[in-house]
């Protein structure tokens, strides 16, 4: 089928922090570019954001390192993270933050006019030691603060934008990637949108499970998009948990409230994480506050009628401290849980949260594909943000570290696309077959008359995915759930849509976005069973140690049902590399 | 419980009209407004067209009229709402479908007062400082999500929509003008001079009224016309 098509230097598929901070280089830069969303982008997920961005500033202390910094997320990632990526991103982080107070970014102030830093979860200084303030804020709204001003930055710089525009395929060629298949969601049209280079930044895929903190549109599009251009996905298996999502309603209670005095408590008021984990307490990586939370409700401590959740108490910071640092929260416990924190505390339980794999990339954002051992390069396809797995979050992401990751990597990404360009990064050019590859699906459900609907597959497998793939695993739960989700992915191929309408049709977009949930569960399912070890987020009864000997890699999922495995990179290029160790908690 | 619904696909209808569901709240677990538009449009009628994404009120996506007032369709509470619940897009914008409507022209008067910062002096090697108090004045005026609800519930922006900036976009402007690494706050005054961009404010406080975030755009207003008549004299 030919198709309408438009040419760019570069296409952006996101406009959340990752494609925003991606294009603003590339759009200042003078290059064509377009940036592709399919919500106006301040309606991005990273709006969402709350508690901060880390940086080795020293604003609170007097003093950090971000040689301390990186410490801090080589041991929270369980050792999964790749050094020399974590140093590239730590390294980076103070002149990444300064370039956003530039931008006009609204970060909270200390008195002597700098900017502001709290404590989070796993954050040290001196290797490991007392608990430092490295996460810049503004106030407990960093997101949206960051993506107003990204987005801002962008109109001065003319970016051009297909807002409310749904990105449904990569065109893939032999050569690398040669743009994407778009819809306008407004009116149903369909362009071939070619490009010297692909930016994905598609962001998270936290609607697979039941309960989450992510907004509804976080349904791994790139990550659907990326298997079908027989692609691999890499660590799938490790979802983070986030201790304090609101019971019921899953909208997040930022880790900041910790960071500023609040604590866990179960139903006989005992501050549990202070036996859990002596050291940092409230303040553990996620990963242990979560399954120690777990824990306290599976042996019977968790509060309310059915014992199904935690509290977290504030009321003690006074209402000084909430009104001024915690003002959304505020809010959102009082609407979603109908409990002011001022008075009293808010019923939390583990809820999924975020994505620590993702679509592999080295430090400069590019896609690789692994062959026999080999790491290759996909020409003209990069990916940066929660959608990419670069890796600096291993195992499990310490809290501020994302907002981090998606401009020191959007960044990135705008830098060497500029430079492959420069020096003569062209186009490559799709077969009819290949550009029809690309609108199967779509036709798929345009042509499928009679079936299930998008909801009855949707609700089904968010329910397998809470039931046998949550904060803790086994083979049994893990298997169980692998056939009723091969038996789901099946009935998918024959689910229709009734709504057929070119004008904003939403139940099209959500019927592709199901496709790509499907591909992501699916993903995690095989990956999760895979891995016979407890790492970071991803812990196991069955296999409940870390398991040096066997797993100390990097896993890889191909739509084909295939797996192989890459080395960790521990070879950092400007300081020692850290040494294995246990976690110390 | 009751709701009824505006609908309109310019595919299919000639015009606009009202219809009804009836939907147990309790039963099905709707909270909040968008809970039940979701349960309608899972269940009910998959046609029901709607913007929605964080469903926790930081988007700004689902902007409608409820009962006569805007708001988020996602922190409304429905055991707060009279039946039946009347639920209509934004008003004063044009219509695509159901309660989608077309922004454009708002994003255009955002866009109009370059909501962005703006600094002529050389940029340090570190945060530029701003004392606390400095960016306290920046509270109220930074979180506005683009919802849309106080520009649609504003009469002078219906009727001149095209020329009055209205409150979103001038809350946006003051936000600029009240940084204090803000060094076009002059050209910023100048060029909202004309007699309509800010000047049509009558200063009736509907946009203030009905602000999900509680922002207060009508006083941002007043201190762009206070600022204005200082400059003057
Ligand atoms: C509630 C919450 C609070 C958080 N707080 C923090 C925090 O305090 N600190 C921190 O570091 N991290 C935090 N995180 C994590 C962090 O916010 C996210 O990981 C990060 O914002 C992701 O940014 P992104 O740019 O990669 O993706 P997103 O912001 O999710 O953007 C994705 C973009 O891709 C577009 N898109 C997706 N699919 C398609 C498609 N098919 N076609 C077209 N466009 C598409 C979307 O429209 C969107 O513009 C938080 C997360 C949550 C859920
Ligand atoms: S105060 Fe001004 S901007 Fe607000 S509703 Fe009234 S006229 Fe409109
Ligand atoms: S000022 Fe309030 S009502 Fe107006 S767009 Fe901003 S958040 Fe929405
Ligand atoms: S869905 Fe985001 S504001 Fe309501």
């Amino acid at each position: 089928m030919s198709l309408p098509t438009q040419l760019f230097d570069a296409v952006i598929i996101g406009g959340g922090g990752a494609g925003l901070r991606a294009s603003l280089e590339l759009a200042q830069s003078g290059l064509n570019v377009a940036v592709i969303s399919k919500v106006f982008p301040t309606r991005s997920h990273t709006v969402s954001a709350q508690g901060g961005v880390n940086a080795a500033l020293g604003n609170t202390d007097g003093s950090d390192d971000w040689r301390w910094h990186m410490y801090d997320t080589v041991m929270g990632s369980d050792f999964l993270g790749d050094q020399d990526a974590i140093e590239y991103m730590c390294k980076n982080a103070p002149e990444t933050i300064y370039e956003l107070e530039h931008m006009g970014l609204p970060f909270s102030r200390l008195d002597d006019g700098k900017i502001y830093q709290r404590a989070f979860g796993g954050q040290t200084r001196n290797y490991g030691g007392e608990l430092v303030h490295r996460t810049c804020c503004a106030a407990d709204r960093t997101g949206h603060a960051m993506l107003h001003t990204l987005y801002q930055k962008n109109l001065e710089a003319k970016a051009k934008f297909f807002n409310e525009w749904f990105a449904v395929d990569l065109v893939k060629t032999a050569s690398g990637v040669a743009g994407v298949i778009a819809m306008s969601i407004e009116t149903g049209e369909v362009v071939f949108l070619k490009s010297r280079a692909t930016i994905l930044a598609t962001g998270g895929a936290g609607r697979i499970f039941q309960s989450t903190t992510n907004a509804h549109i976080n349904t791994g599009d790139g990550f659907g998009m990326v298997l079908r251009a027989g692609l691999p996905l890499q660590d799938m298996e490790f979802w983070q948990f986030h201790p304090t999502g609101i019971y019921g309603a899953g909208t997040l209670i930022t880790e900041g409230s910790r960071g500023e005095g609040g604590y866990l408590v179960n139903k006989d008021g005992e501050r549990y994480m202070e036996r859990y984990a002596p050291h940092l307490k409230d303040l553990s990586c996620r990963d242990v506050v979560s399954r120690s939370s777990m824990m306290e409700i599976r042996e019977g401590r968790g509060c309310g009628p059915k014992g199904e959740y935690v509290l977290l108490k504030l009321d003690h910071l006074g209402a000084d401290v909430i009104n001024a640092r915690l003002p959304g929260i505020r809010d959102l416990s009082m609407t979603f849980a109908g409990v002011d924190p001022l008075k009293d505390p808010i019923p939390v339980v583990p809820t999924c949260h975020y994505l620590m794999g993702g679509i592999p990339t080295n430090m400069h954002a590019q896609v690789l594909d692994h062959k026999n051992g080999q790491d290759s390069i996909v020409e003209g396809l990069y990916a940066a943000g929660e959608c990419a797995c670069v890796s600096v979050h291993g195992a499990n992401r310490l809290g501020a570290n994302s907002l981090l990751d998606i401009v020191v990597f959007g960044r990135a990404a705008g830098l060497h696309v500029q430079q492959s360009v420069r020096e003569g990064l062209g186009y490559r050019e799709p077969s009819l077959d290949e550009i029809d590859y690309a609108m199967t699906r779509l036709n798929r459900w345009n042509n499928n008359e009679k079936g299930e609907s998008v909801e009855e597959i949707r609700s089904a497998l968010q329910k397998i995915m809470q039931e046998d793939y949550g904060v803790f695993r086994t083979a049994e739960y893990m298997q169980k759930g692998f056939k009723k989700l091969e038996d789901l992915q099946k009935r998918l191929q024959y689910a229709a849509i009734k709504d057929k309408s070119r004008c904003f049709n939403t139940t099209r977009v959500e019927a592709l976005e199901l496709d790509n949930l499907m591909a992501t569960a699916i993903a995690t399912a095989y990956l999760a069973n895979e891995r016979t070890e407890s790492r970071g987020a991803h812990a196991r009864f069955d296999y409940p140690e870390r398991d040096d000997q066997h797993w100390l890699k990097h896993s890889l999922y191909y739509q084909s049902g295939q797996i192989a495995f890459r080395p960790i990179n521990m070879k950092p290029h400007e300081v020692k590399p850290i040494e294995l160790q246990a976690r110390d908690h | 419980m009751r709701f009824s619904i505006y609908r309109y696909n310019p595919e299919t209808d000639k015009k606009p009209y009202m219809q009804d569901f009836d939907v147990d709240v309790v039963a099905n677990g709707c909270t909040m407004v968008l809970d039940v538009l979701l349960y309608i449009k899972n269940h009910m009628d998959e046609t029901l067209t709607l913007r929605r994404s964080c469903r926790e009120g930081v988007c700004g996506s689902d902007g409608m009229n409820i009962n006569g007032k805007n708001g988020l369709a996602c922190v409304m509470h429905v055991a707060k709402l009279k039946e039946p619940v009347i639920i209509r897009p934004l008003p004063g914008l044009p219509v695509v479908r159901d309660l989608v409507v077309d922004m454009t022209q708002f994003y255009q008067q955002y866009e109009k007062v370059e909501p962005y910062l703006q600094n002529n002096q050389p940029v340090p090697a570190k945060e530029r400082l701003q004392s606390p108090e400095e960016r306290a004045k920046l509270d109220g005026l930074y979180e506005c999500i683009l919802c849309g609800c106080c520009s649609t519930a504003c009469p002078s922006y219906w009727w001149n929509p095209d020329k009055f900036v209205g409150p979103a976009g001038l809350l946006q402007s003051y936000r600029f003008i009240a940084d204090s690494r803000d060094t076009a706050t002059n050209e910023r005054l100048a060029d909202l001079a004309d007699p309509f961009s800010v000047f049509r404010c009558r200063g009736i406080m509907n946009c203030t009224d009905v602000c999900p975030k509680g922002l207060n755009p009508t006083k941002a207003i007043n201190n762009i016309k206070d600022l204005m008549v200082k400059e003057s004299v």
